[in-house]
Parts: C-alpha cells; sequence; structure tokens
C-alpha cells in the first residue's frame, strides 16, 4: 500500500480458464499474465464467445481456473475467506435484480453487508460510507426512490453506488454498458473512469464498446482466439491488436480514429 | 425512516390487542364481556365460566397468534429463498409429509386392526404422526439441498414429494372405511381449539425457536433479495444461510401442521398483503408486521369461524381462504403492481 499507483491489486501467474470435467477439458484461454495496478481503468474486449465472462467469473472465483495462480493484494485468491474476499472485491452483474422494491439507498446499504453486524444495523460510519457512494455516483436526488420507477441507466449508476460502498480495492463489473444508449454507455465509462481516480480504486469492465474503452481506459485486455494480450491502449493499436479481434469481412479497424468502420 | 414506521406498527399492536380480545369474548356461549375479563384473570365466580375461557377460549386465541404469525414468516421466508411469489409454507412438501403420516394412522390404522387400531388413534398420535411425516420429508429435503446447487430444483422436489404423498393418501381412501375417511377430512379442516395448555406449551417452545432461527436469518434474507451471485460476492455463506432458512421453515410450518392442521392460504397470502401495506422489501420491517398481521388475520378468522352465539364451528380452512382470497385481489388490483 506504501508505494500508490504502481501496487499491484490483481495479478494472474500463467493462468488457463476454461471448463474442466471428468471426462474432458476444454481450454478457453492459456498464459494469462496480468497485473492490475491501484487506481487504474482496466477494460476487457473481445468477441462474442471468446471466454471473456469465464475469465471475470475466474478472477472472481465463481468457477476455477485449469491451470495458474491468481494473487489478490499479494495473496493467493484461494485463501481469502469469503469475507476478506468481500471486503476487498466487489461486483457488478448482468443478471437481473431479484427485487426491484427496494429504494436506492437500501440497495446501496446492502453493499455495506461485510462489515455490519448480525442482523445488519448501519453504523455512522456505514451511513457516511453509503451516503458518499450516492454522491460520487450523482444519484442523490433518486435517493429514496424504488428500484423499479428507476431507468436501466439510472439502475446501472445504483448497481455501481453499491460495488462503491461495499469499499473495496478492485470493482468488476461484467458488461455495464449493455442495454444502454450511446449516451448513457460513454457516461457509465466516464464515470468509473473518475471514480478510479477519484477514490484510488482499481476497475476492471468487459464491454463492447472498444472504441470508447480505447478512450477511457488506463490499460486494456485484448481476448483473441490465440491470446491474451495486457497493454495500454496506444500500444495495442500500435501492435494492431484490434485489428485481429474480429473477422476481416464486414468491418476494419482505422487506426487513426481509434474506431472500427464498416468496409 | 424509523419514526414514519412507528405508527402502523403501534397501529397493529393494538389492532391486535383488541382482535385477541374480541375473539376471546366470543363464542358459542355468551359471556358478558365484564364476566370475560373477570375470567380471564381468575377472578369469577361463575365456574363454568372461567372455564370456558382460562381452558379453552384462551389456548384457541393464543394458538391463532402462534399459527398466523408462523405460518406468515414462514410463507415469508419461502418467497425470498425461492425468488418466487407464488411460494408458501408448503412447497417442500411438508404439509403432505404431515398429511401422509396423519392418513397412514387414521386410514392405515384398519391394517393393524382390533384394539391396536384404537389406541393408534388418539390426539397425540395424530400430533406425533404429523410431526414425523413433516420431519422426514424435511430431512429429504435438507439431504437434497445440500446436493443441489439450484435453488429452484429444490422447490420442484418439493413438489414431487408433494405429488407422490398426495398419490399414497389417495391409495390408502381407497381402501378405507367411511368413518376412516370422515376423520382424515376432518382433521384436514384444520383446528384451533382442543389444545390443552401443555399442548400450547410444546407447541410454543419449538415455535419459539423456529423464530430465533428467522431473526438469526434476517441479515442473510435481505442479502438474497440481491440475487444468490451478490449474495456471494457480499461473503454470505449461501449453504449454510439456506440451511437455517429451510429449517426455521420446517419447524414453524411443520409443528403449525402437527398441531392445527393444514391451513391453507394464510402462509402464502400475508406476506404479500404485508408488502403491499408496507411497500417495502426490507426483513427487519417485513418480520415483525408479517407477525402482527398474520396475528391478526387467524385471530379475525377464528372469530368468524367459530359464528359467535351458534353452536356451529365452520372449518378455519375454509374461513381463511374465503376471506383472505378476495382480500389479496383486492390489493393487487387497487395497486395494479405486485410488490415483491
Amino acid at each position: 500500500m506504501t508505494t500508490t499507483n504502481s501496487h499491484i491489486i490483481l495479478k494472474t501467474e500463467n493462468l488457463s480458464i476454461g471448463y474442466a470435467s471428468k471426462k474432458t477439458t476444454s481450454v478457453i484461454a492459456n498464459n494469462i499474465n496480468i497485473e492490475l495496478k491501484q487506481g487504474e481503468l482496466i477494460g476487457l474486449v473481445g468477441a462474442n464467445g471468446i471466454g471473456k465472462s469465464t475469465f471475470l467469473r475466474t478472477l472472481t472465483s465463481i468457477q476455477n481456473p485449469l491451470n495458474g495462480t491468481i494473487y489478490l493484494n499479494d495473496k493467493p485468491l484461494d485463501n481469502h475467506s469469503s469475507i476478506e474476499l468481500a471486503k476487498t472485491m466487489s461486483l457488478v452483474l448482468t443478471e437481473q435484480l431479484m427485487s426491484k422494491n427496494l429504494s436506492v439507498f437500501e440497495l446501496v446499504a446492502l453493499g455495506r453487508q461485510p462489515y455490519t453486524n448480525w442482523v445488519g444495523n448501519l453504523s455512522t460510519e456505514d451511513l457516511s460510507v453509503i451516503n458518499k457512494s450516492i454522491e460520487q455516483t450523482n444519484l442523490s436526488e433518486f435517493k429514496h426512490r424504488k428500484c423499479f420507477e428507476l431507468s436501466d441507466g439510472q439502475l446501472q449508476k445504483v448497481m455501481i453506488a453499491r460495488a462503491l460502498s461495499q469499499d473495496t480495492d478492485l470493482i468488476i463489473l461484467d458488461e455495464p454498458t449493455t442495454h444502454l444508449d450511446m449516451y448513457h454507455k460513454a457516461y457509465i465509462l466516464k464515470l468509473l473512469q473518475k471514480l478510479a481516480k477519484d477514490t484510488n480504486k482499481t476497475i476492471l469492465f468487459s464491454s463492447h464498446e472498444i472504441d470508447l474503452a480505447i478512450q477511457l481506459c488506463d490499460t486494456m485486455i485484448v481476448m483473441t482466439s490465440n491470446n491474451v494480450v495486457y497493454d495500454s491502449p496506444c500500444n495495442l493499436i500500435e501492435k494492431g491488436l484490434f485489428e485481429t479481434l474480429f473477422p476481416k469481412d464486414l468491418i476494419n479497424f482505422d487506426k487513426n480514429t481509434g474506431s472500427f468502420r464498416i468496409k | 425512516m424509523k419514526s414514519k414506521l412507528t405508527y402502523p406498527f403501534v397501529f397493529l399492536s393494538v389492532l391486535l390487542l383488541i382482535c385477541f380480545l374480541v375473539n376471546i369474548s366470543l363464542g358459542s356461549v355468551s359471556i358478558p364481556t365484564r364476566e370475560v375479563f373477570k375470567s380471564l384473570f381468575g377472578n369469577s365466580n361463575n365456574e363454568s365460566w372461567q372455564y370456558i375461557i382460562q381452558d379453552y377460549r384462551l389456548p384457541k386465541a393464543i394458538t391463532a397468534i402462534l399459527v398466523g404469525s408462523g405460518l406468515g414468516i414462514s410463507g415469508l421466508l419461502m418467497q425470498t429463498l425461492f425468488r418466487n411469489p407464488l411460494a408458501g409454507p408448503f412447497v417442500l412438501g411438508i404439509s403432505s409429509g404431515a398429511s401422509l403420516g396423519v392418513a397412514l394412522v387414521i386410514l392405515g390404522s384398519g391394517v393393524f386392526g382390533g384394539v391396536f387400531a384404537t389406541l393408534l388413534i388418539s390426539k397425540w398420535s395424530i400430533v406425533i404422526a404429523a410431526s414425523l411425516g413433516s420431519f422426514l420429508v424435511l430431512l429429504a429435503v435438507l439431504l437434497i439441498s445440500s446436493k443441489v446447487r439450484d435453488t429452484m430444483a429444490i422447490l420442484i422436489i418439493g413438489l414431487m414429494f408433494g405429488s407422490i404423498t398426495a398419490a399414497v393418501v389417495s391409495v390408502l381412501s381407497y381402501f378405507s372405511s367411511a368413518e376412516q375417511l370422515q376423520q382424515y377430512i376432518f382433521w384436514g379442516f384444520g383446528s384451533l381449539g382442543n389444545l390443552s395448555w401443555n399442548e400450547v406449551i410444546i407447541f410454543f417452545c419449538i415455535y419459539g425457536f423456529g423464530i430465533v432461527l428467522t431473526i438469526f436469518s434476517i441479515k442473510a434474507l435481505n442479502t438474497f433479495l440481491l440475487g444468490e451471485n451478490y449474495a456471494k460476492s457480499l461473503g454470505l455463506n449461501i449453504k449454510q444461510s439456506r440451511l437455517i432458512i429451510i429449517l426455521a421453515t420446517s419447524l414453524l410450518a411443520g409443528t403449525i401442521t402437527a398441531f392445527a392442521g393444514p391451513i391453507a392460504f394464510i402462509g402464502l397470502a400475508i406476506p404479500h398483503m404485508t408488502r403491499q401495506l408496507f411497500n417495502t422489501s426490507n426483513h427487519k420491517i417485513l418480520l415483525p408486521a408479517v407477525f402482527l398481521f398474520g396475528a391478526i388475520v387467524m385471530l379475525i378468522c377464528d372469530s368468524i369461524a367459530q359464528l359467535p352465539t351458534s353452536d356451529y364451528t365452520l372449518p378455519i380452512n375454509a374461513i381463511t381462504s374465503l376471506i383472505g382470497a378476495p382480500v389479496v385481489v383486492w390489493l393487487l388490483v387497487r395497486k395494479r403492481k405486485m410488490v415483491f
């Protein structure tokens, strides 16, 4: 923690991911070596079905790796207790909320669960963290609204506020921009960039908004069928990696604008 | 937030007290209100009134409170755990298990025959059979739930248990005499009366244990509102919490069915009514609200079921549905939106 900005929150060593059953093993990606540093915004991109979700599921310990080790704050992921993990890593998932009858405040307050007592009472510290998270995501005016009254974009902000209130070093978001219009896609990703800077948290998200990610991220993880590459957006463009993302019959990557064009 | 909730809770508490007193005042024998209070504190000069109040109506009213609140709470637990507004305390097959136990005792007694049969059909044997039945089904469900990861699968398994027991019961009834069938049907009507003080105390102890488990699950229940994956990411031990919640439900619904019969509707409807009225899904508020509301509704249903001043007592099971179902329909239509 002493060397801010260069402190490594999450590191993988020769990680291979995939699904193993008794008879067969299907490897999705091999030899993944990444280092996520404190205060960085990291975008994970790749074509549909390339294994982004599997990778995130492995990082969040929902799924076991086939090989290799994941270090969270220099300690192997397996050695974290579930409460330790909950205090180090928070998630924003694609799944629908089960109950939208909670108010924004109540939902964000659930992020404090790892810190509260057996009945879930909020201390003054909890309250200040919750209120700060609501302010940081510009939700103050919606604080006492019910979640079913919110638009998709607002709801996504609430889920981000909930992850913030969990007060973790690392926030992982699985496709936070799906179902959103172009403005809100940019809004959410810009918000993530600001949060990473302001709170010095590491934020990793998967997305299909490659051009936005190129503009906003400090680092990007590009998954192709051959390998997983981890570098700054500029270097990735130089290396010509984005050209290899998709089949070449329909779209082309334009190096000058950093975006895809129809042929 | 807190001050806004004080008023409805005080209101419900007072309402519960009123319903309790009204319930005790009404019955087939009309007793003047002043005498009811005197008898309650043991100062009445009329011995038979005192007996009616202290040894019949009082335990019955307490049973009604335990049954109403217990079923409401177990319904709330199941609806949150299974993320399904249709879930009630009986989806796990608890009532089916109890029914099977009772059916085996009442309908199956013909098989054992003779003096042994009459010995079997005492009230305690029915209570024990019902408890044993629901306990065995519970054990089976717990065993399976430790193997199966998907909560929805447990729901289906509970329904399958229900089908199996229903089938066994119909086979048994096919070979039973008319009297045995009648006795079984009467058990199915449900009954809050006929419990001695000893039985009420045993009932209360098991009920209390279920409530304590529920109180310790409040935090987990609120976390489950986010869905299982979020709950896991918040450091919740899903398997353990699920086990405790299922155990609490089974204790509550199991003993209630054992002592009062399979009482329909309350478990499903009370949580919905409470959510509509309080407009929240927070279990710290819902749990006490469901407790009060379930007890109130059950007391009202029981007061109506005994048809005051007449000698008839209607089956409590019919009354709960007749009164409750239109109320739920009315609430849903009025709000046009189901709160869950």
